[in-house]
């Protein structure tokens, strides 16, 4: 059996003091496609840099397909659009794909990655002109370069409107269609409802879930109870009270119990209405992070 | 090592993109010999000759410290040199790419040097002697280019600058670049000789005319080297140590 495209082995990893991943296990093997979720800090980044090959390890291994990523050949088959868009602004769009496909053995033509990816018009433009939203759809073309096996990508659609977001999904869906494998981090929760069939929650260095996303949803345990109503009474067993519109959402671990104790209220409401957590939900309640470290996606 | 010659190439384009870049290093030692050079010794063709020397050898350092100096400072700044480490490469294409590209400037900020030499002052020098000059000015572009090194991996971008700045002045003074051999104020010439630009510019001397070298200065010089190269292994191994391992 060959080995995984990519796998941490007891992971672990320190700046300073801090630590950022913490006897991190984890394994993604051919057409998976990976959603790593986590709030700010919780070692997202760190662990895209080891299998990158950017930084070692303290202790534990990490590999690609058996090999460690910080030798050159390890990274023939990875694609990487990092975090921070990466271009640099006196290159001509055209020039930076050059560039990037001189470092690879059998590369997507010019021409065919920038169609892919929108570019085309913009082959002659110096990248320091490109808008934010251009450059960073270039930044991530450029992951799918040298026709890779496996592609990360550190938050790749963070500054895009929702019709270049749209767009940049189905170039990573046809890559997924095509066999490709890819670890996928995203501050937009829906993206990686829309992308990834598995999740993986991180959160101060350690992976809180691995499932697919049902199985995350789940293993929240929550529900979400909605009502149309004026004021909320007190509830015991009440998480988290979110008004949208007219509409309350009541987060619960006993929607059963919840619901009785509102009856028993006696305080009015109407449209009822009881639902599985979203991933969100889900997420906040397995970090314990704050709401304000994700963006539900506006769409 | 082809690619090696991509990353030249593409970190070449970067910096013509940039004109004001490769104007001022071509520019800036031209006006110097107009401004200084014509005028004075001109007429001399020993003089011009030596003068055309002192002026190559101060464009040599103002490339090399600039280019290096601040332009690594400011590429270790950039994202993109992290993601330039992900592709299937070690460091070593990129490294040696940028030496490639900060010799071909040096080189291309001596042409409106030796134009106006040529044409303008009485300056002469035999074709062999030109050869060894151009030999010579690979020789002396490296202190300078360790130099350039250790202020690019040691300082963040800002301070690279103004240190690349406040080194060039006093060097290039106090190294007696702006007079003719033995011409220099006195205090000048007795700090000389401890100043990598002096032996520097004492080579290229020897290469256009036949100047007897000062044992001192060239022992400076080795010293120089030895120092900028130590100072420079250590900020780029400081450099690798902090941002990739």
């Amino acid at each position: 059996m060959s080995p995984p495209l990519a796998q941490a082995i007891e992971v672990t990893r320190r700046y300073g003091d801090v630590l950022a991943l913490d006897r991190v296990s984890l394994e993604v093997g051919p057409g998976e496609l990976v959603g790593l979720l986590g709030p700010n800090g919780a070692g997202k980044s760190t662990l895209i840099n080891l299998f990158t090959g950017l930084r070692k390890p303290y202790s534990g291994r990490v590999m690609l397909s058996g090999l460690d990523p910080r030798t050159p050949m390890a990274r023939r088959h990875i694609g990487v659009a990092p975090q921070e868009t990466a271009l640099p602004g006196s290159l001509r769009v055209g020039e930076c794909v050059d560039f990037v496909r001189a470092h690879f053995p059998d590369p997507l033509p010019t021409g065919e990655l920038l169609e892919r990816f929108g570019l085309a018009t913009l082959r002659r433009r110096q990248t320091g002109g490109l808008s934010g939203g251009q450059r960073r759809r270039l930044s991530v073309a450029l992951a799918f370069v040298g026709r890779p096996k496996l592609v990360f990508l550190d938050e790749p659609t963070t500054g895009l409107d929702v019709g270049a977001r749209h767009e940049l999904w189905d170039a990573v869906r046809a890559f997924h269609a095509e066999g490709g494998t890819m670890l996928l981090t995203s501050h937009y929760l829906e993206e990686v409802e829309a992308l990834a069939k598995r999740v993986v929650v991180l959160g101060r260095g350690r992976i809180l879930a691995d499932d697919d996303l049902d199985g995350v949803r789940r293993m929240a345990g929550l529900r979400r109870v909605s009502v149309t109503m004026r004021a909320v009474p007190p509830l015991p067993g009440l998480l988290k009270s979110s008004a949208e519109g007219d509409r309350t959402h009541l987060l619960t671990a006993d929607a059963d119990r919840l619901v009785r104790d509102l009856v028993m209220s006696g305080a009015e409401f109407r449209d009822l209405e009881v639902r599985q957590t979203s991933l969100e939900e889900a997420f906040l309640t397995i970090t314990g992070a704050e709401s304000g470290d994700l963006v539900p996606a506006a769409s | 090592m082809s690619l090696v010659l991509t990353h030249a190439r593409y970190q070449f384009l970067e910096v013509v993109r940039v004109p004001i870049a490769v104007i001022g290093s071509m520019l800036f030692p031209a006006l110097s010999m107009i401004f200084f050079v014509v005028p004075n010794a001109g007429g001399d063709p020993v003089g011009a000759t030596y003068a055309t020397a002192s002026t190559v050898t101060f464009a040599v350092m103002m490339t090399c410290l600039f280019q290096y100096g601040a332009g690594i400072a400011e590429d270790r700044a950039q994202p993109f040199e992290p993601y330039t480490r992900t592709l299937p490469a070690g460091p070593f294409p990129r490294f040696a790419g940028r030496l490639l590209t900060g010799l071909l400037t040096t080189l291309l900020s001596m042409v409106p040097i030796v134009a106006v030499a040529a044409t303008l002052t009485e300056a002469t020098t035999t074709p062999p002697r030109l050869l060894l000059a151009a030999g010579t000015l690979v020789v002396v572009s490296v202190p300078f280019t360790l130099m350039g090194l250790a202020i690019g991996y040691t300082l963040p971008s800002k301070a690279a600058l103004a240190v690349a700045q406040v080194v060039f002045f006093p060097f290039a003074f106090g190294g007696g670049l702006m007079s003719a051999p033995g011409q220099a104020p006195g205090f000048v010439e007795a700090v000389a000789p401890f100043l990598p630009t002096r032996g520097s510019v004492e080579l290229m001397w020897a290469a256009v005319a036949g100047y007897p070298v000062d044992p001192l200065a060239m022992a400076m010089l080795a010293v120089w080297i030895v120092a900028t190269a130590a100072l420079a292994v250590w900020g780029y191994r400081r450099d690798e140590g902090r941002r990739y391992t």
